[in-house]
């Protein structure tokens, strides 16, 4: 039946971590996530967990103090934000690289500079090509879910690859709002036991990990990887399916919001879908057809699906919460275009890169840019497909 | 979601806005309501403007920006009077409630034109009162209950008794005075 409450973000990363109980957390603080470790702490310390809690001095040691966790056999979680897991850059691929299913929370934050501690998505889109499995989350409720389903996902025998479930700091992070909880005994059946099959502390097998890797083999490794991620799809979901056994709620690779009939689409991540799910309503009292696909799955990237539930569109707006600073297209952009253009989905298409640096998202934007949509279907033209959002003056 | 209502709180840093603005969200929380509280965070320091928000409805809550047209507002500190625009997106059938000790022609004046419901409290007076210290937050959660009717008094009471135990569990000598705080301050926010 699960327990009502109320939680904050990060609150609810902490319960999901203290209801997995992994061999070890390692983790150095950071706003917005700081309150992860720091509660999780506190679970150490009542001995409500059995964790092994390191207590780093970098974030470069706490990804570091992962991989030799995991490496050795165990389950390792850490959190961070921006410019922890900018520290971390060099054992983020390492984690990856050794296919060690590693649990990260990562609390989006604007990577500086100049310093900014407020939302947007550059810590996690710097991220995108690191091998790691990204989860996306709306609301509270999706970041603990999405915790507590990631380590089925990552340590499947045809997946092994680390796994970071993003929220928004500070916007999800840091407020209050209703959950529902599953009951400890109900988490640590659904998450189980982790049997690593090859591990450092197995003295029956003893192997290396990271050894020099030149011509004859790198190129072997990283398709290995690259066939993990695609194999990711599959499992990821098997897990969301057996998670809404358990609790009734569906995670799809993306959600589809009044797509039925949508002739107006946003694609966007994280908690502008939920503002994005009001805007709609209020549009759709108005007969206005506007729809959402919200991507939760983000790596691996759902493109054919996408792709097809794009098919019935006029006019497509994808949201990009980082800049990627190329002259071109935001990040999730560049990944829907592409994917349409391959799977011949040919629907006039811009981009809003928007919310840099915790400006603001409202209803009242997100309502403008179904406007401007109405624009593209009714001519057929994009203009300038580099747009943005609740930016002030002209560019 | 014509049933939610909007809250906005404007304090000072080491005010307590946040924690009020947490205090009633649990509250209604524990009414069965869907509940949002959350600050602005901006430069933390002592005595800098801040805001802090509420959202409180029968049905799930998925907006997630910063509330430009509340229901009520909530000025912990009247010196903000002259400095934010209180008022700003603030609903005319709407109120806004103000810790002050000036009367109806003073605040009237100070908010530049607002035509709607004006709710005023000494919280100061209150605050010493009951608890002998000055923590204008404690009023001011009552005085929004009582003037948004977001719940009965009773309902309200009863529920703060159980937070109050459960946040000052390390210095429960306290609980008695924060009652008393809430209960006057029930009684004493006045109509201007």
């Amino acid at each position: 039946m699960g327990i009502r409450e109320r939680l904050s973000g990060n609150e609810a990363a902490a319960i999901a971590m203290k209801q997995i109980n992994p061999d070890v957390v390692a983790a150095f603080p950071i706003t917005p996530s700081t309150e992860i470790p720091q509660y999780f702490s506190s679970f150490v310390s009542n001995g409500q967990v059995d964790t092994e809690f390191v207590a780093v001095e970098s974030e470069h040691s706490a990804m570091s103090a992962c991989i030799g966790a995991q490496a050795a056999g165990g389950r390792a979680m850490t959190a961070t934000s921006a410019n922890g897991l900018s520290l971390m850059w060099e054992m983020v691929y390492i984690a990856s690289s050794l296919r060690l299913p590693i649990v990260m929370s990562l609390v989006n934050r604007a990577v500086s500079g100049p310093l900014n501690i407020h939302n947007d998505h550059s810590d996690a889109m710097g991220a995108r090509d690191s091998g790691w499995i990204m989860l996306f989350s709306e609301n509270n409720q999706e970041a603990y879910d999405n915790l507590l389903m990631a380590h089925r996902i990552a340590e499947h025998k045809d997946v092994l690859l680390p796994l970071m479930v993003c929220q928004d700091g500070f916007i999800t992070s840091h407020s209050i709002e209703n959950i529902e909880l599953l009951e400890d005994d109900k988490v640590k059946e659904f998450v189980g036991k982790y049997n690593p099959e090859h591990y450092l502390l197995n003295d029956k097998e003893p192997i290396a990990v990271g050894p020099l890797d030149l011509q004859a083999y790198l190129f072997e490794h990283k398709a290995q990887q690259a066939i993990a991620m695609r194999n990711a799809k599959k499992v990821i979901a098997e897990v969301s399916a057996d998670f809404e056994k358990l609790t009734g709620r569906k995670y799809e690779f993306f959600e589809r919001y009044q797509m039925d009939d949508a002739e107006l689409v946003i694609v966007c991540m994280n908690s502008t879908a939920g503002t994005a799910k009001a805007a709609i309503d209020e549009l759709r009292a108005q007969g206005v057809k506007a729809g959402l696909i919200k991507v939760r799955m983000f790596r691996p990237f759902p493109s054919e699906e996408i792709a097809e539930a794009l098919k019935g569109a006029k006019a497509i707006a994808v949201l990009d919460k980082a800049d990627s600073l190329n002259g071109a297209g935001g990040a999730l952009f560049e990944d829907v275009v592409s994917g349409m253009y391959v799977n011949k989905t040919h629907v006039p298409t811009v981009n809003y890169v928007y919310g840099i640096g915790g400006r603001d998202t409202t209803v009242k934007d997100i309502q403008k840019v179904y406007k401007d949509l109405e624009e593209v279907a009714a001519t057929g033209e994009v203009g300038n497909p580099y747009r943005y959002l609740g930016l002030r003056g002209e560019i | 979601m014509s049933n939610l209502i909007e809250i906005r709180w404007h304090g000072r840093g080491g005010q307590g806005a946040k924690t009020a603005s947490l205090l009633l969200a649990d509250a209604a929380f524990n009414t069965g309501k869907y509940i949002q509280g959350f600050p602005e965070y901006g430069p933390e320091r002592m005595g800098a403007p801040i805001t802090a928000y509420n959202r409180i409805s029968d049905t799930p809550i998925t907006v997630h920006s910063n509330i430009y047209e509340p229901d009520y507002v909530v000025v912990v500190d009247d010196t903000l009077l002259d400095c934010v625009d209180v008022t700003s997106g603030l609903k005319p059938e709407g109120a806004i409630i103000i810790n002050t000790t000036k009367n109806g022609d003073e605040l009237r004046a100070a908010l530049k034109g607002y035509e709607g419901n004006v709710y005023k409290i000494d919280a100061r007076k209150v605050s010493m009162e009951t608890l002998g210290k000055y923590f204008p937050n404690t009023p001011m959660l009552a005085a929004v209950v009582k003037v948004s009717g977001i719940m009965s008094d009773e309902a309200f009471l009863e529920d703060m008794i159980g937070s109050f135990k459960h946040k000052f569990a390390k210095k429960p000598e306290v609980i008695d005075g924060n009652m008393k705080a809430l209960e006057m301050a029930l009684q004493e926010v006045t109509k201007v």
